[in-house]
């Protein structure tokens, strides 16, 4: 049990398996510094390798020092050390003649698996389904297991070489499952059969009061939810062995939350989004008021130095200043809401607005082809994202026909709004300036940057694709004190901070 | 790194686990481990998760199975190293200095320089040792728990580096205090801001979050006596589905547990929607949260 029987192993495996992982972890956008991976490997040396949750953790909490990136961590995890393939990396690794055990013990389970698969398959196709269901009933973990092995087996068709993605095969299986079905029918089962469902004799309440109603549907949710999970897992252990590790990883590598692109991103990256936005516009108002208050000093304090002066005798040897206060900046945020930069905008307004208070005054509108003051909706509201959902479907910014019209909506805005834009006021226009070959109106933009304090230009696009087609970012950019990339999380976070 | 020999404080990682619950700490599968091997590997763990969910007490439990002594460092801004390292005590040196000026007076033949006095006066005679510096010089047992670091500023936080990954604390005065022992050291963060590269570099990391169902059904079966078991099933069946609702501040654990006592104490013996929501405010703390989770649950907020 010492770091020493790692080098001293049949060629190093784990040392060079670990190298391997680490530089995956690398690939997938983790920061793992050279020192982490040392300490990784003297972690592991401390552990019982057969352990694997051990195992897993000693990894985790030496090379991951963000919460977020810990799902990234799991997948990849997974990838290089699933269960089976892992007891035989430690029994390939370890020379002792203790660990002959541990070999049996690994082809014990393999054998054991084998068993319960054969009988399985030869199940027919309801029985199976039947099966299924009573596992999810009973929220029997190890049927489950079985089951979703099987299911794989069954429906999945993978054949190797194959170059398809995971989620072909998931899908393709779990459509033969049909689990919304499953999930009514267990649904009904526990109306009818009092209290089964929860394994716990809570008859009053599964007399299906609603909230009752609501625990169990949420307990089947789970099952079904690990179920899945499970299904998953199988998927990417038979693509492991089929393609070895390292490109099963490289397919299966995300962008971490912050790096998720807006304009691309899934139902379940926003998701993802949404629940990362939270914590960063927290971390980000802290960060601005201390920013604020400790920042420079303010100009001398003279009367405050002399008079501390009377407790030297007369000399001022404490000079005094005075608290800086620097000015808050006003923001108008002028936003396209049309599709493909819907989601941008949302994050961007629901950023500023969270952290307004470090602003004198946040002013939102938002276009189309028409434009609508939606200021109004942020007033007292506590859920921003209430907020921006009646952004969404309560603001008047179709004009015309509903496709972007730059042009237009900053006309309109200059007429009606022109005039309260101030020296003070900082302007920053959310767009990727896609006008369908309407007239720019760029003169407006121009109008716009000599009353204002600042006028920037964020755009959701990647920068190669700026003025490609009908985008003309350059011809209102030219006017702008900046026009900004602004595609995932960071850059967004990176330009707010700079902005207060 | 020190090369303080010293015996590893626990046998294993099943020993750590059941050590914890002895004491009536609930580890998750990780927990346990990453303590193990923050004692073996003499590493730092960082702690972080949403609040309530046990970060500080986990320390006070390790400190308690362990038998070491606790020593707490809480955290905030404006933090310095005259409150977290060590301080000279001013008063005192200078009393020592107007003696030996009276001493002089008296003894015409001027016994002491200058030199004896300074020497004198930055003594571990005149130090007042802050939380790290008494971790650091602690001959017996102990945890050091440094409670929601991220609280301090960045700059502060390179006070905590040399303690951290040396043991030791250098005071220009005096010279460098290298650790008797090596203490088992805790940070806790809530994640207000991100904490430095340098910091967490030297720590293990551990993240605690809310503990799934059957874990926090053992954690209320543990903490609170007497309470059924099918209640306790109940009570976290609704507070996961409470979580799982966009709130501002979901339910930690540590109120889903003032909860149960509370309906402990009124004699609950199964919840229903209407008792559910009459006692919400216990659970959460805004009242929006509230409002939404009785709508959620069936019903109008209560008043």
């Amino acid at each position: 049990m010492s770091g020493a029987r790692l080098e001293e192993g049949s060629g190093g495996g784990l040392v060079d398996v670990l190298s391997g992982f680490v530089g995956e972890l690398r690939a997938a956008g983790l920061p793992v510094s050279m020192t982490e991976h040392l300490d990784a490997m003297e972690a592991v040396g401390q552990i019982p390798l057969e352990d694997r949750v051990a195992f897993k953790y000693a990894l985790g909490s030496t090379l991951v020092k963000n919460a977020a990136h810990w799902r990234a961590f799991e997948t990849i995890f997974d990838v290089y050390f699933s269960p089976l393939g892992f007891i035989r990396v430690s029994v390939d690794d370890a020379d002792g003649g203790g660990d002959r055990q541990l070999a049996r013990a690994a082809e014990l389970l393999d054998a054991e698996r084998r068993d319960a698969d054969a009988e399985m398959s030869a199940l027919s196709a309801e029985e199976l389904l039947e099966l299924l269901y009573r596992a999810l009933l009973a929220g029997d973990e190890e049927l489950l297991a079985a089951l979703a092995r099987q299911a794989v087996d069954r429906f999945a068709g993978m054949e190797p070489g194959r170059p398809v993605g995971g989620t072909y095969y998931l899908y393709r299986t779990l459509r033969h499952l049909d689990l919304d079905g499953v999930r009514t029918g267990l649904m009904a089962a526990s109306a009818a059969a009092v209290g089964v469902g929860t394994g716990s004799q809570d008859t009053e309440d599964a007399a299906l009061s609603d909230l009752g109603e609501r625990l169990v549907r949420e307990e089947f949710d789970a099952r079904i939810a690990r179920l899945r999970r499970l299904i998953e897992a199988e998927i990417r252990r038979r693509l492991v062995a089929d393609r070895g590790a390292q490109a099963m990883a490289k397919t299966l590598r995300k962008p971490l939350p912050e790096d998720v692109d807006f304009m691309h991103a899934t139902q379940d990256e926003l998701a993802s989004l949404r629940r990362a936005i939270q914590p960063l516009t927290r971390r980000l108002a802290v960060r601005l008021a201390r920013k604020r208050r400790h920042g420079r000093k303010g100009p001398l304090d003279f009367r405050n130095t002399v008079r501390h002066s009377l407790s030297y005798g007369g000399v001022p040897a404490e000079p005094k200043f005075r608290y800086p206060r620097p000015a808050k900046p006003e923001i108008v945020v002028i936003a396209d809401i049309s599709g493909s930069v819907a989601a941008f905008a949302r994050f961007t307004l629901q950023l500023v607005h969270a952290i307004s208070g470090q602003f004198s005054r946040v002013r939102s509108f938002v276009f189309i082809d028409g434009i609508d003051e939606v200021t109004s909706f942020f007033d007292g509201v506590e859920d921003i994202s209430h907020a921006v959902h009646r952004v969404n479907t309560e603001a008047d910014v179709i004009w015309v026909d509903g496709h972007s019209d730059y042009g237009h909506a900053l006309e309109t805005f200059w007429t009606r709004w022109g005039q309260q834009v101030t020296p003070r006021t900082s302007v920053i226009l959310l767009g990727d300036a896609r006008n369908n070959y309407h007239a720019s109106q760029a003169w407006v933009v121009q109008e716009l940057a000599k009353r204002a304090r600042h006028l920037y230009w964020l755009n959701p696009e990647p920068r190669s694709y700026w003025d490609t087609g009908d985008s003309i970012v350059s011809q209102y950019g030219v006017f702008c004190d900046g026009v900004f990339e602004c595609r995932n999380l960071r850059q967004l976070e990176r330009f707010v901070e700079q902005l207060a | 790194m020190t090369d303080v020999v010293r015996p590893p404080r626990f046998e294993s990682i099943t020993a750590v686990r059941d050590g914890l619950r002895d004491v009536r700490y609930l580890a998750d599968e990780g927990t346990a481990g990453v303590v193990y091997l923050a004692d073996r590997l003499a590493k730092p763990v960082l702690v972080e998760g949403p609040a309530g969910t046990g970060k500080t007490q986990l320390a006070k439990s390790v400190a308690e199975m362990s038998g070491a002594r606790l020593i707490r460092l809480q955290c905030y801004e404006g933090l310095d190293e005259s409150k977290a390292l060590y301080e000279w005590n001013y008063k005192k040196q200078l009393l020592r200095i107007q003696a030996q000026r009276v001493a002089e007076e008296q003894d015409a033949a001027g016994a002491g320089s200058w030199s004896d006095i300074e020497e004198d006066i930055f003594s571990e005679e005149f130090l007042l040792t802050r939380p790290l510096l008494e971790a650091i010089r602690a001959t017996d047992p102990v945890v050091l728990l440094i409670d929601e670091v991220d609280r301090v500023e960045v700059e502060t936080e390179a006070l905590l580096l040399e303690i951290l990954s040396d043991y030791q604390v250098s005071i220009p005065e005096l010279g460098t205090v290298v650790a008797t022992q090596i203490p088992l050291v805790f940070l806790t963060s809530n994640n207000t801001r991100e904490l430095s590269e340098a910091l967490k570099r030297r720590c293990l990391f551990l993240h605690i979050d809310y503990p799934d169902l059957e874990r926090e059904r053992e954690i209320v079966l543990a903490r609170i006596p007497g309470i059924a078991e099918h209640l306790a099933d109940q009570i976290v069946r609704i507070v996961r589905s409470i979580r799982s609702l966009e709130l501002k501040k979901a339910p930690s654990v540590s109120e889903t547990l003032d909860w149960a006592r509370t309906l402990v104490l009124l004699g609950v013996e199964s919840v229903d929607a209407e008792m559910a929501r009459e006692t919400l405010h216990i659970l959460l703390k805004y009242q929006s949260d509230i409002a939404k989770a009785a709508k959620e649950l069936g019903g109008p907020a209560p008043r």
